[in-house]
């Protein structure tokens, strides 16, 4: 029984950290080219309307994965030509993104409520997943190995690649990598639309797998989780890593403890506690850092190649 | 021939009023073609949605009611955007304002006196800027992002209210209902400005707006956090502690928020699940369409207050999904953030002979 209960209950945090991972993985690209799109809630909820939507409509939920990948791209191209090519503020455009999300993703919303999620085949064979140890490798969504490949990806990506090289230098410095002739608008544009697109992921792996259906701002601020993800990780992808797991372990627990009727503490403590950590571990990292901080050094700031 | 953009020495006062104006007919425009494209009457929508709350003198009531809470909140965040504060948890303060003022309408349940009422206020405002100090405090202690802090709590209120509303605060004659038991008589504002139908929020929200206004025009703290937002490098040089700005900016719209919460508890006469309303993220646009200016900012959260109105309006008549109001004001949000481009720019038309020249 406890054994059954332990591979339970990993198995739910691997399902459940997933989409947290998976949007912090990509904004952490965008806030290494120097941007911070604080809309990555808006961009999640887009996708999972868009990914619900569409699967359902073409009664095939990858083409629905797909769409979601657009749409999350699509949105975030608003937010970016606002900050890139008119020079908007970073935390009042990214705030209005996700108001905007929320209200589109609700108006599209309101003809697909009340219906259940077309289900994936398991990427792997049904007989791999059968004893408990087969089916913590095997027994996931496509999502948890896409999360897992895609986080390696992008720290193999920043640190060992001239891609990532360039990228880095454009957050770390802009008008030393314009004056050598990168093309930082572009280059920002890119990183912003990559990072939308893994929000649109993100976004339908919550519409999709977690909770199969469509309700009003499903994501619950998970997209925020995300954010702070990327501050605690100091921009690196091994650590994003392990903090989205742990946020994972605590956000089982709330499952656990509503589920149970012999909770220690209320059902809301337990809802309230990944924030609370959050806030927490903020004020930890940022005590021990300093203010020198890790955080790329054009993380916010406007690039105007003109003055 | 080509459009050339040329920064402007200083800001253009003309623009700071005109654009706000000039972005919600911009977005009014927008909807009619959104509307049309998605199938709806799109003219008719957009008129239901800003004109029918505005010319029905039977929807004042509910303007003036929603328009309350904006304006007060958007007031206390317009001192943060100045200062380039972020504080986007004021829902959060909001909700601990109304929390900690229905703590005191707990207590004092079984009493009456003229005292409860500005009791509750005090509380209220108290609450929402001691939630709002714990960003406050993070931020100047540990150099923490106000805008990561402040939104992460606003989710622990929601969770606070829910508990409390379920467990100890729960209504012992509530028929097992989440919510807390209505507020007495003592505990109560009138619920009209006398003949007019007005409700009491509006009358507070009408001398905020004026305290707010001579707070800043009038006053060397005004006139402190103006100097930051214009000119941040001269104003540090110059000796105004940017600590402080954080703790003020923080604790008047942690202040404003807690007392926009207790007003709006007032209204509602009790606590319940539906009590977080999105005031407190709809009041930052708010502040922004005021241009942060006080009068600004009351005639904004009346912009505010009637797409929410006229929202369910356009519901009921057109049949526009629910949501539609929030679309609407985020892309207001939109429109005057670019917008903001006219007010930094001068654009140009250069002839492509003027350039060969230069």
């Amino acid at each position: 029984m406890t054994l059954t209960f332990l591979i339970d209950a990993l198995i739910t945090v691997i399902g459940i950290t997933t989409p947290i991972l998976l949007a912090a993985s990509g904004e952490l690209v965008v806030e290494k080219s120097g941007v911070i799109n604080l809309g990555v809630e808006g961009m999640m909820l887009v996708g999972a309307i868009t990914g619900f939507a569409v699967g359902f409509e073409f009664s095939d939920p990858w083409i629905g994965v797909g769409a979601a990948a657009v749409a999350g791209a699509a949105t975030s191209m608003i937010f970016a030509v606002l900050v890139l090519s008119l020079g908007t503020n970073q935390v009042a455009t990214g705030l209005a993104l996700t108001i905007f999300g929320v209200g589109l993703s609700s108006l599209i919303g309101t003809n697909y409520t009340g219906f259940a999620a077309l289900p994936f085949d398991p990427p792997f064979p049904e007989y791999l997943a059968q004893d408990p140890i087969g089916r913590v490798i095997f027994g996931h969504s496509a999502f948890v190995y896409f999360a897992l490949i895609l986080v390696f990806a992008i720290g193999w990506f920043l640190s060992h690649t001239r891609a990532g090289l360039v990228l880095r230098a454009v957050g770390e410095n802009d008008f030393s990598a314009h004056s050598i002739g990168y093309p930082v608008i572009a280059i920002r544009y890119a990183a912003i639309a990559f990072g939308g697109a893994v929000a649109g992921i993100a976004g339908a792996n919550f519409s999709m797998v977690i909770t199969p259906m469509w309700a009003e701002q499903m994501t619950a601020g998970r997209g925020w989780i995300a954010l702070a993800l990327v501050v605690f990780s100091g921009w690196r992808a091994g650590r994003l890593l392990a903090g989205a797991y742990f946020f994972g372990v605590l956000m089982t627990l709330e499952l656990y403890a509503k589920a149970s009727s012999y909770a220690i503490m209320p059902s809301q403590f337990w809802a309230a506690m990944p924030y609370i950590i959050a806030v927490a571990v903020l004020a930890f990292i940022s005590a021990r850092d300093g203010r020198s901080g890790k955080e790329p050094a054009c993380l916010g700031k406007p690039f105007l190649p003109n003055g | 021939m080509r459009l050339v953009l040329e920064k402007r020495l200083e800001q253009s006062r003309t623009m700071v009023v005109l654009t706000p104006i000039l972005s919600v007919i911009g977005v009014m425009i927008l909807g009619v073609i959104i509307f049309d494209a998605i199938g709806y009457d799109g003219f008719d929508a957009v008129w239901q949605l800003f004109i029918t709350p505005v010319i029905d003198t039977y929807k004042w009531r509910d303007v003036a009611t929603k328009a309350a809470p904006l304006i007060l909140i958007g007031l206390g965040l317009s001192i943060g955007n100045r200062a380039k504060i972020w504080n986007i948890g004021a829902e959060g303060q909001y909700i601990v304002g109304a929390i900690s003022a229905a703590g005191v309408a707990y207590v004092t349940q079984n009493m009456s006196g003229f005292w409860i009422i500005p009791l509750m206020l005090i509380i209220g405002m108290t609450g929402g800027a001691a939630y709002a100090a714990i960003p406050a405090g993070l931020k100047t202690r540990y150099g923490v992002s106000e805008v990561l802090s402040s939104l992460m709590l606003v989710y622990v209120s929601v969770q606070l209210l829910s508990y409390l509303i379920t467990g100890p605060w729960k209504d012992p004659n509530g028929m097992n209902f989440p919510q807390t038991a209505q507020l007495t008589g003592s505990q109560l504002l009138p619920r009209e400005l006398g003949e007019t139908g007005l409700p009491p929020g509006i009358l507070f929200a009408l001398v905020g707006m004026i305290i707010f206004a001579i707070i800043v025009d009038r006053t060397v703290f005004g006139f402190s956090i103006r100097a930051i937002g214009e000119a941040p490098q001269a104003a540090r040089f110059g000796g105004f502690n940017s600590n402080r700005i954080v703790w003020a900016a923080l604790m008047i719209s942690g202040g404003m928020a807690g007392l926009a919460g207790t007003l709006e508890l007032m209204q509602l006469t009790r606590l319940n699940l539906g009590y977080p309303s999105g005031y407190g993220f709809t009041a930052i646009i708010v502040s922004l369409l005021g241009r942060s200016h006080p009068f600004g900012v009351f005639v904004a959260g009346i912009v505010l207050a009637v797409t929410y109105v006229g929202g369910q309006v356009a519901q009921t008549v057109v049949h526009v999904p629910n949501a539609t109001a929030g679309l609407f004001q985020a892309l207001i949000l939109f429109a005057i953030l670019a917008s903001d481009l006219f007010v930094r720019y001068r654009i140009k038309i250069k002839s492509s002979a003027a350039e060969v020249r230069a």
